[in-house]
């Protein structure tokens, strides 16, 4: 799955936050250079579904191939990672993130810090939400010759998580994964120590949502989009549960109550945005490799994106869901369980007409990735549902999450810049 | 390069049977419409047709339920697609649009519901799709498990068959015993049977049964009644059994790959006209996926028996995850079937944008390679019109591999 953190922030000056996670990064990629000298275990797995606490009560650390395809995009490699992995014979059709992670291996898997990662000790195939997931995972057994752990996670085709479901997850927690845990890392499951990190993630999780609501307000403080990808990080990645993370999110609900209490608006790369003259809710991965960019052809139009189920792959947490210390096992599966693309299309229309609704959108925007099916098969179909249960325009746009080939900028741009005078035309409609 | 004799053209002098049968396999193949469903609704009434799409679907619940199960695979090339393209993106297989477009064209208004078997995610998404597009139409995305422990994966899929099971008895308007479900499955079981004899016979003597007819006939089973299909197959294998035909010296192949989006004839054809045989192959993944009868014993609950058959003897296709501990490496039960048919070479045809297919292929290709078979890949489309690259490809093929057995 696409997911989400960057080794470097957005802004020009650095919050608290923002230098908190960068130190976050840097430690931790630095521990995974050491791992072969120290002897740390290594998972591979992948951020919809995972079960960073449980791998922390290990004391694994864990290794997450989606975030270093999209670091690879925004580092302007994935183009030359891609190549490599379509000369061995990967399809020009398949997930871009797949080939960018083989190609970067093929290459020496150097990391975003310019080290080495090392190997897995253990591929976690946690399968939420995406089918690729399992191929992929198959194919870095034969690259790695490391053993496999599938944890399967059904699919909520009606929209709910049935006892059976998550039993069936529970199960395979409890028969199969912690078993594979406990054999790499010779250690006995904790399950207190589980219960703490939980409680950890439980008081992030708060904080997220909170700074994630903030967008409710005019000006909305952040970008639930293109900022917001910084601000799920931690959580999607190799950080829930750590009292890092929790000081983050700490941190960062500071900063942004900071900035709602003095009303401004976010801050994008370029520095604050102007005034907020737009206001969109935002489904689909952005693009990586040209990403300033394609934030900077919103912002410059003042148009903010006040939410985006983008950043809800890894955790949908603003419907509610926290992770819960007192039920270890079925919190763990009921996370897995709710992660936004294992919903079915129905529920997602839904969540969609919700944020138009609460966020005070005017309207949607599909950015439809070439990579992805999870994402994108029915998008279109969506986006009319939306349409005619809110009234709103929606805007279409097609790119790819780390194949510069799929992301034409004049393209995109005459797109969005359509769009936003459409949502013009119709405000002036209205008011006439 | 051999030039094919028998390659579409159904049999000469003597042969009227046998050009019967295919031509009535050929109109059935072509029916996207449906209308042989209608006219089974009609000469069956307050009786359910439930359809599902291309890979492993239980068809024996919908049986059972005194159903008429009904594959559903697409327009082929022979719809055009309008609406279905308003409704998808630029990069995704053709499938999907053009099962959209008939779905909303009203050629699926004879179908009571339609399962949606864990595929791929296009299919996935395609069942929350129908929900929103077809209210009031019974929908069921099937998990199928992914954890091959009988106690674990097996319990879970006992446990999705026994919802669907429940579900279609409410469709039909009463509950499925367990005496339906034995006989559904027994005539299950007689269906595959009938499969697996005319792939021997194709796999034996493959200028007897020539692919592009057997997929005919195959395909005809999309809208059949499982009895009348199998009778349909048993006739056939008798008729190109028996029908003379000469021998062909053909380069024999394995097809695979093409299991879901279907590959238009003049594909099959053209494959079979540049030289090759294909002597196995998955078009028909979803009829042959439990390999061998499920044949419950008395004392066991046929529901769990047709979980078990799927476990252990489901096929590890490009959909499933092979478990480190499946006693097998990837591509190996690719390679075993082509031994066992007799093959000299595989060919890799996948439908563009197929994720399953196209993420799998580097490793089946690898193990292929290992084996040291010969492999050759192309992609197709259901719409595809233009053989002439494949023509050459394959027919370079069957030529070399012809120059390597001669060699
Ligand atoms: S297909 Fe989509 S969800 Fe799956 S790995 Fe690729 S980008 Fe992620
Ligand atoms: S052709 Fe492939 S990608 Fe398309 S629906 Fe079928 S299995 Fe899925």
């Amino acid at each position: 799955m696409t997911a989400t953190p960057l080794p470097a922030a957005p802004a020009p000056q650095k919050d608290r936050s923002q230098e908190r996670q960068k130190a976050m990064l840097a430690e931790h990629f630095a521990r995974l250079a050491a791992a072969p000298e120290t002897g740390a275990k290594v998972v591979y797995t992948f951020v919809p579904g995972n079960l960073t606490e449980l791998l922390l009560s290990f004391d694994i650390l864990p290794v997450l191939p989606e975030i270093n395809a999209l670091q690879s995009g925004m580092r302007q490699r994935s183009r030359e990672f891609i190549r490599e992995a379509e000369k061995r014979g990967h399809s020009e059709d398949v997930c871009t993130y797949v080939k960018c992670d083989l190609g970067m291996k093929l290459k020496g898997n150097v990391g975003p810090t310019g080290d080495r990662l090392p190997n897995p000790d253990l591929l976690l195939l946690s399968y939420t939400g995406c089918f690729t997931f399992m191929k992929w995972f198959e194919l870095l057994r034969e690259e790695y010759r490391a053993p496999t752990c599938m944890l399967h996670v059904p699919y909520q085709a009606d929209g709910k998580v049935t006892p059976s479901a998550r039993d069936y997850v529970v199960r395979q927690l409890r028969e199969e994964v912690i078993p594979a845990l406990e054999r790499i890392t010779g250690r006995a499951y904790d399950e207190d120590r589980l219960r703490e990190h939980l409680r950890r993630s439980a008081e992030a999780e708060e904080d997220l949502v909170r700074v994630l609501r903030s967008a409710r307000r005019r000006p909305s403080p952040i970008d639930g989009y293109f900022g917001a990808v910084y601000y799920v990080g931690p959580i999607f990645s190799s950080f829930r549960g750590t009292a890092d993370a929790a000081a983050y999110y700490r941190e960062l609900r500071e900063e942004v109550d900071e900035r709602v209490r003095l009303g401004l608006g976010p801050v994008t790369p370029d520095g604050p945005m102007g005034p907020e003259r737009f206001r969109l809710v935002v489904e689909g991965p952005p693009n990586w490799t040209s990403f300033r960019e394609f934030w900077r052809m919103f912002h410059a139009e003042g148009a903010v994106c006040v939410a985006s189920t983008y950043t809800k792959v890894g955790g949908t947490y603003d419907e509610g869901f926290r992770h819960d210390p007192d039920r270890p096992l079925e919190t763990l599966a009921e996370y897995c369980l709710g992660c936004y693309t294992n919903r079915s299309l129905p529920t997602r229309v839904d969540v969609l007409c919700r944020y138009m609704d609460e966020y005070e959108a005017d309207g949607l925007l599909v950015n439809s990735v070439k990579s992805c099916n999870s994402f994108s098969a029915g998008q279109l179909l969506m986006l009319r549902e939306v349409e005619r249960r809110t009234g709103k325009p929606g805007g279409f746009i097609e790119s790819d999450l780390v194949d510069p080939r799929y992301f034409s900028a004049a393209n995109v741009k005459n797109r969005i810049d359509a769009y936003l005078q459409m949502i013009e035309q119709r405000r002036r409609g209205a008011g006439a | 390069m051999v030039a094919p004799l028998n390659a579409d053209q159904p049999a000469a002098a003597g042969a009227a049977p046998l050009q019967a049968l295919v031509e009535r396999a050929r109109a059935l193949s072509e029916d996207v419409q449906l209308e042989a469903v209608r006219a089974w609704k009609a000469a069956h009434p307050g009786r359910i047709a439930v359809g599902s799409l291309p890979v492993w679907a239980p068809r024996e619940l919908i049986h059972a339920a005194g159903g008429l199960p009904v594959g559903v695979r697409g327009g082929g090339d022979g719809v055009e697609v309008v609406r279905g393209d308003a409704y998808f993106q630029s990069y995704i297989c053709q499938l999907p649009r053009s099962t959209l477009e008939l779905a909303l064209d009203g050629s699926y208004d004879c179908l009571d519901g339609v399962i949606f078997p864990s595929t791929c995610d296009v299919i996935r998404n395609l069942s929350g799709m129908w929900q929103l597009l077809l209210p009031g139409k019974y929908v069921r995305y099937l998990d199928v498990p992914q954890s091959l422990r009988e106690d674990l994966g097996g319990r879970f899929l006992e446990h999705e068959l026994r919802t669907l099971r429940d579900e279609l008895g409410q469709l039909a308007g009463a509950p499925i015993s367990d005496d339906a479900l034995r006989a559904s499955i027994a005539a299950y079981d007689a269906h595959r049977r009938a499969i697996e004899d005319v792939y021997a016979l194709r796999a034996a003597t493959p200028w007897l049964a020539p692919s592009w007819e057997l997929y005919l006939v195959l395909r005809a089973g999309d809208v059949l009644p499982v009895e009348e299909h199998t009778a349909m197959l048993r006739e056939y294998r008798e008729l190109a059994a028996a029908s003379g035909r000469p021998m062909e010296d053909q380069a024999r192949v394995v097809l695979t790959g093409a299991f879901c989006e279907r590959p238009p004839l003049g594909l099959i054809q053209t494959v079979e006209r540049s030289g090759c045989a294909i002597v196995d192959d998955d078009l028909a993944l979803g009829l042959r996926f439990i390999r061998g009868d499920v044949a419950p014993p008395p004392d066991e609950d046929p529901l769990a028996a047709l979980a078990r058959a799927f476990l252990a003897r489901g096929r590890r296709c490009p959909t499933m995850f092979l478990p480190d501990d499946a006693g097998q490496a990837k591509g190996e039960a690719l390679v075993e079937d082509a031994r066992r048919a007799g093959a000299e070479g595989v060919i890799f045809a996948a439908a563009s944008f197929c994720d399953p297919a196209l993420l799998d292929q580097p490793m089946t290709a690898k193990a292929v390679e290992a084996a040291g078979l010969p492999s050759t890949s192309f992609k197709y489309a259901e719409n595809t019109g233009q053989f002439q690259p494949i023509r050459e490809q394959t027919g370079a093929f069957a030529d070399a591999i012809k120059i390597w057995s001669d060699a």
